[in-house]
């Protein structure tokens, strides 16, 4: 990683399964990053402090907020965004799902949401328990709606679709 | 044309969002998101002080900060034409009216830059003492000219302390609500470029048509040199429903420094200068004879506006819709403190005056010994209750109790406080009323047939997640008999067709009134055999003068089961329903979004939401999401909306009233209820924390 002058730094990120070579601040944030220098709009800044959700997106298959992520910090790697998920036109079946369930209003924590469900799910595949899993030991934990609602609460929906959003996904699942 | 005449396709039926697509892969663009070539990054720079005077400020090492071009502040800002809206008269003052308000921007290269300048700016101030804190003996009260919009703050009839003297059952209580914030998920943007002395600006607001007028007015320009462009809003509640200062610095910022300029108001900075729900004390009397049967209603409101501008919530004005009574008064004060502005927030006036209105029936039902539903019922009036005369349009209220209670199970409800138990969980049941007026203004629209046989529909409406894109073109497709799939509605530019903002519950139906006129003005030239294309347009302020007089209200009940854990005091929510009768439902699927929506944003009124005064600095202290809490998705268990069939022939061609603001409307009062029911404990203050119920077994 060669360090040029006024604190900028040359990393290389994969975006949506795209190669990046860039030349970053080191006080850009890879949510600024995707948004300012790749036009990648799709994930959202509703609080740029780790509150609100609306800017996760998937690092190297976790999902993280990426207004808390520096780009410097992230040399190498494997980043999927709201605009990664559909396929040759054809929307991943939450995106699909959300729309069919009306788990959105303004849309603007939807990428975040979605994105989140992503990385949500992939967990729950791994096992991963919750706050509230009748049973830390088990080996999967079963996706009610009362873990989706646990798991999906750093996804801030101001216009209140939460009554949507857990359908939307529970539904997905399936 | 009556909505009975309309040949009714799509309306009704549960289209999916229009741009739902766009919304889910990310390619809806929000204001932020535009990018033009050259952009310059602007930071706004807050006042640390609440009260006082700009007495230097230093630029010099953010200047020499790389990437960072310019510092704007009083002494280099240009003049502007207009500082009417004292919001908007950007740095052209070195008084400080509140803690927060802009005093500087920095403009940069790249948003690092410009914030790591903001950071190096050194201000100096001269601080003078402050005031911020509202009570109701503060000596600075004073009774507004009229409250929001335009309604008089101060209206009596009758005797109302001899009826209160005499009454068989009588509540005398205050209820307070703290300030709120908005905080709509999209913080407010603008991206401002000038393109041979025209303004154009990408900004996230409830209405291109009046921003651009406001903002041509604040610039000296003509408003057709100025276009605002706004295809997507990620959510206003309110606080996008005028302009806010961040379009103004990206006005001055581009003709400053000659570039293109982006602004976003941080998330911390919208809880000072967005504007916000004002702190309310309410006092409410109400006297009953010995049926219950209301004899006095008085409601006497306390509330802040800053000392910029005058703001004046309608709170007491729901009381003047709701419940018959001979002798009734209810009051405004205002006291102009040294804080930010407050401004519209979601049922502004009707949210927190029913929070007040619907917790004192409740303590009223309880003094009479009566079922709330039933006492409400008792009060229902079919005729406005100030002039007793003036009949509505449509009132289904009691409608609304009646269906809800059957949903919900009330019929077996035992009324005794603080008896159920579930291991550490009190449990109880609570109702309320919703209300919410049917209001519509002018707007134009224009209808266009092109040779392929589709439509396109232009109106300066906006969509801020109420799905008003989807609405419009099922009205426009029922209005020009095809199929949704063959109109295409244009909306969220200032160069359509002027359209009022999306405020007031009153957005489809204005918009909706000027569709369906441009698209039968279309149908009659096609009928004549005009050629293909063919356009026409149409504009509703004849229509909407000469509409007849009469109370046009939407009206709802809502029901909440609570659970407060006896130890901790921890509430939670296990159900809450609401049932509406607002007209015709143009399409179910966005319209139970809204009112869950609303419901679920009334939940957080009444547990979560909560801006407190920092009186030493006179700020809000907790101003971001991990401080104020919104519900979160673990918050919501179970919120049901239903709506009764309600025809009106006497609001708009669609026979719809509007629905975006009434299911915030009595959710606070049905969950405070249910919390006495739960617990015999009567909180009277917003919101209902842990402090206020612990140890309430």
């Amino acid at each position: 990683m060669p360090v040029r002058n006024h604190g900028r730094v040359e990393i290389t990120l994969t975006v949506n399964g795209e190669e990046h070579r860039l030349d970053v601040d080191v006080r850009a944030t890879l949510l600024d990053v995707l948004r300012e220098r790749l036009d990648l709009t799709g994930s959202k800044k509703g609080c740029d402090h780790g509150q609100c959700g609306a800017c996760t997106i998937l690092i190297d298959g976790m999902r993280a907020n990426s207004c808390l992520a520096l780009a410097v910090a992230h040399q190498g790697a494997e980043i999927v965004t709201v605009e990664g998920l559909a396929e040759d036109g054809e929307l991943h079946p939450l995106q699909e799902s959300f729309i069919e369930h009306d788990a959105f209003q303004c849309g603007y924590c939807t990428p975040g949401q979605i994105c989140s469900a992503v990385g949500m799910l992939s967990e729950v595949e791994a096992g991963w328990p919750s706050a509230v899993s009748p049973d830390l030991g088990a080996e999967r934990s079963e996706l009610t709606d009362e873990e989706i609602r646990e798991r999906m609460s750093g996804n801030i929906c101001r216009c209140g679709a939460y009554m949507n959003i857990v359908p939307a996904i529970s539904d997905a699942a399936r | 044309m009556s909505a009975t005449d309309t040949l009714t396709r799509a309306i009704g039926t549960p289209l999916r969002r229009i741009e739902g697509r766009e919304k889910v892969t990310g390619e809806a663009r929000y204001a932020y998101e535009h990018q033009p070539e050259n952009v310059a990054y602007a930071e706004g720079v807050q006042a640390r002080i609440a009260c006082g005077e700009i007495r230097s400020l230093d630029a010099s090492e953010a200047l020499a900060q790389p990437g960072v071009i310019a510092v704007i502040w009083k002494e280099n800002a240009p003049k502007l034409a207009d500082d009417a809206d004292a919001e908007l008269a950007l740095f052209q003052s070195r008084r400080v009216a509140y803690r927060g308000q802009y005093v500087a921007a920095v403009v940069a290269d790249t948003p690092e830059a410009a914030r790591e300048g903001q950071r190096l700016l050194q201000i100096e101030y001269d601080e003078e003492p402050h005031d911020v804190e509202l009570r109701d003996d503060h000596p600075k009260l004073y009774t507004p000219e009229k409250v929001n919009p335009s309604f008089p703050a101060h209206v009596e009839k009758g005797d109302v302390e001899d009826a209160l003297g005499s009454a068989a059952a009588s509540v005398d209580a205050t209820y307070r609500t703290p300030a709120f914030h908005n905080n709509a998920m999209e913080p407010h943007a603008t991206v401002g470029l000038w393109q041979e002395g025209d303004l154009i600006l990408y900004d996230s607001n409830q209405g291109a048509p009046a921003h651009r007028d406001a903002i041509a007015k604040v610039f000296d320009l003509p408003p057709e040199r100025v276009r605002v462009i706004s295809p997507h809003v990620g959510g206003g509640f309110g606080s996008k429903g005028t302009p806010r200062p961040q379009a103004v610095i990206a006005a001055m910022a581009a003709q400053m420094v000659g570039r293109p300029v982006k602004v976003a108001v941080t998330r911390q900075q919208m809880f000072a200068v967005t504007g916000y729900r004002t702190p309310t004390i309410q006092r409410i009397r109400l006297g009953a004879d010995a049926d219950g049967r209301l004899t006095a209603i008085s409601h006497e409101v306390v509330e802040q506006t800053s000392t910029l501008k005058e703001f004046a919530e309608q709170t007491a004005v729901v009381t003047r819709v709701m419940y018959a009574a001979p002798n009734r008064r209810t009051t405004h004060k205002l006291a102009r403190l040294d804080v930010p502005t407050p401004s519209w927030m979601r049922a502004p006036g009707e949210c927190p005056g029913m929070f007040a209105l619907e917790s004192a029936m409740d303590e009223l039902a309880i003094a009479c010994g009566m079922d709330p539903i039933e006492l409400r019922a008792l009060n229902d009036t079919q005729a406005d209750p100030e002039d007793g005369e003036t009949p509505f349009s449509s009132r289904n209220l009691v409608g609304c109790l009646r269906e809800g209670a059957e949903r919900f199970g009330w019929a077996d409800r035992d009324p005794t406080p603080g008896v159920r138990r579930e291991g550490r969980w009190l449990v109880g049941t609570g109702v309320a009323s919703s209300t919410y007026p049917a209001y519509r203004r002018a707007a134009q629209a224009s209808a266009r047939a092109e040779a392929d046989g589709s439509f396109v529909v232009k109106v300066g409406a906006a969509d801020i997640g109420t799905g008003a894109r989807t609405a419009l073109t099922q009205i426009a497709a029922d209005a020009l008999s095809t199929s949704v799939d063959r109109v295409r509605v244009e909306i969220g530019d200032s160069a359509l067709p002027k359209a009022g903002v999306a405020g007031g519950s009153m957005g489809t139906a204005s918009w909706g009134t000027a569709v369906v006129r441009a698209c039968e003005a279309l149908r009659a030239k096609l009928d004549d055999d005009a050629g293909l294309p063919a356009e026409a347009e149409a504009d509703t302020s004849e229509e909407i003068e000469q509409q007849k007089k009469l109370a046009r209200h939407g009206f709802g009940a809502q029901f909440a089961e609570v659970r407060v854990d006896s130890d901790s005091g921890e509430v939670r929510v296990p159900r809450l329903l609401g049932v509406f009768a607002v007209g015709r439902i143009i399409n179910p699927r966005t319209a139970r979004s809204q009112f869950i929506g609303g419901m679920t944003m009334g939940m957080g009124m009444a547990l979560h939401e909560e801006s407190v005064m920092d009186v030493e600095f006179g700020d809000y202290l907790n101003r971001d999401l991990a401080q104020y809490h919104v519900p979160s998705c673990a918050d919501v268990q179970s919120i049901e909306a239903a709506w009764l069939d309600e025809d009106d022939d006497e609001l708009n061609p669609m026979g719809s009233k509007g629905i975006g603001e009434i299911g915030i409307v009595g959710t606070a009062a049905a969950i405070a209820n249910a919390v006495h029911h739960a617990t015999g404990k009567r909180v009277r203050e917003l919101p209902i924390r842990l402090d206020r119920l612990v140890a309430c077994a």
